[in-house]
């Protein structure tokens, strides 16, 4: 039995369209779930998911905005599920409609295969290589960068990205050629970029330059728009693209 | 393609355009100039016959419009009809020196004439 929090009517309820399906292909099914004054759209699966469907696939962990495996598309947008409230994005009696994140295979239902993303995010060197201290040993000395410099506020800016995919699921550049490296992997390169401490700056470069890489970036700022931690993927590419230029033009890249 | 060519076109796209930017004004304000009390083909030969400068100028000029375009022309064939690979980034070049070819053999009538 659902239990009604008081002041709230038992009647009222919310439809909800959600896609169902595999990589075959699939159609959205309608349900209906008790509204409430206060629910996210992750708490509406789950409630399909609990009460009606147990064979719904999606996926969560921490529902708190940490993880970054609740992401869906919702009413025609990349979100984070778990810190999206139902009427942030749906009009009282409107109706959600709840898709797997695009730009990504779907594995079934409402969870797609992020290993594109990720593999993606290691071909651009998202891996941090200690100048110092090769092969990952601990360094024998402690670096200091300043917390004013530059450097260290480009890659701040940048650093608390979640990995939730819904940057890339917003960008037409990923739709339209997928070898592009999208928004977040770029965004991550970038961080490392001006990571002081780092040794595989050159590399890192070359391998986020191209046509797969920052060069085909339109700065259209959907990512930018879109990222839930506020996250500016944008500039973060237009960061790549004007250092390569330079390096370009000095001859420190050729 | 390689990411060094991709990189190395959006370079030259960039320079160009920087240089086509220039170009243009030093193009509008010469046109301003040109048509004060009329505009006669002596005038103009006048101005460019044996004129060095002014054919560097508008050889630049050609050149860096021709690149610059089939780059961008480019850009938009591998987004729209996948148009990618080197094949088609050695014709997009091709493409581009025959148009700047077709100024700059304007501009050579102008100085050698
Ligand atoms: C005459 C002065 C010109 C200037 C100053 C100029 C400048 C620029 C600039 C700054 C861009 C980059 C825009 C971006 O970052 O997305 C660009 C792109 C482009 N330009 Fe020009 N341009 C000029 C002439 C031309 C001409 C004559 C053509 C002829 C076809 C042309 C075709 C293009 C195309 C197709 C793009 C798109 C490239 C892309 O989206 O990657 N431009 N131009
Ligand atoms: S700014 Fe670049 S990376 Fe971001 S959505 Fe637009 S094209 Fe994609
Ligand atoms: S940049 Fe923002 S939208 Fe993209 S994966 Fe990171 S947190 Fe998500
Ligand atoms: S469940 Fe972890 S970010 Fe939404």
């Amino acid at each position: 039995m659902e239990t009604v929090p008081k002041g709230e009517k038992a009647q009222d309820t919310l439809k909800v369209r959600v896609w169902r399906g595999d990589a075959a292909g699939g159609e959205f099914r309608e349900y209906a779930v008790p509204a409430r004054e206060n629910q996210t759209v992750l708490d509406v699966v789950t409630q399909i998911q609990r009460e009606q469907e147990p064979d719904l696939a999606y996926r969560f962990a921490c529902r708190v905005g940490m993880c970054g495996s609740c992401a869906m598309e919702v009413n025609g947008r990349a979100r984070w599920t778990c810190r999206t409230h139902v009427k942030r994005v749906a009009a009282p009696g409107e109706a959600l409609e709840i898709r797997p994140l695009a730009n990504l295979p779907v594995i079934r239902d409402l969870a797609t295969d992020m290993a594109p993303f990720f593999d993606k995010w290691a071909r651009a060197g998202g891996t941090f290589q200690p100048k110092d201290a090769p092969d990952g040993a601990v360094p024998a000395e402690f670096s200091v960068v300043p917390p004013e410099s530059k450097q260290r506020r480009e890659a701040d800016a940048g650093i608390e990205c979640i990995g939730c995919g819904v940057c890339y699921a917003s960008c037409d550049i990923v739709a339209w050629n997928p070898d592009y490296l999208g928004p977040a992997a770029m965004n991550r390169a970038w961080t490392l970029v001006n990571d002081v401490r780092d040794g595989a700056r050159r590399e890192r470069l070359e391998a986020v330059s191209g046509d797969a890489g920052c060069h085909s970036c339109h700065s259209t700022q959907s990512c930018t728009e879109r990222c839930p931690k506020n996250l500016d993927p944008s500039s973060a590419i237009a960061g790549l693209k004007r250092t390569l230029f330079w390096d370009s033009l000095w001859g420190r890249l050729r | 393609m390689s990411a060094r060519a991709g990189r190395h076109m959006w370079v030259a796209q960039r320079v160009t355009a920087m240089f086509l930017g220039v170009a243009v004004l030093v193009h509008l304000v010469t046109i301003m100039v040109a048509v004060r009390g009329g505009l006669s083909a002596t005038e103009i030969l006048g101005r460019t016959q044996g004129a060095t400068g002014w054919f560097a100028f508008y050889a630049a000029f050609a050149l860096a419009a021709g690149l610059h375009g089939a780059i961008g022309l480019r850009n938009i064939a591998m987004e729209w009809l996948g148009w990618r690979g080197r094949g088609f980034d050695m014709a997009w070049l091709g493409i581009g020196v025959v148009t700047a070819l077709f100024g700059i053999r304007a501009a050579w009538g102008l100085y050698a004439s």
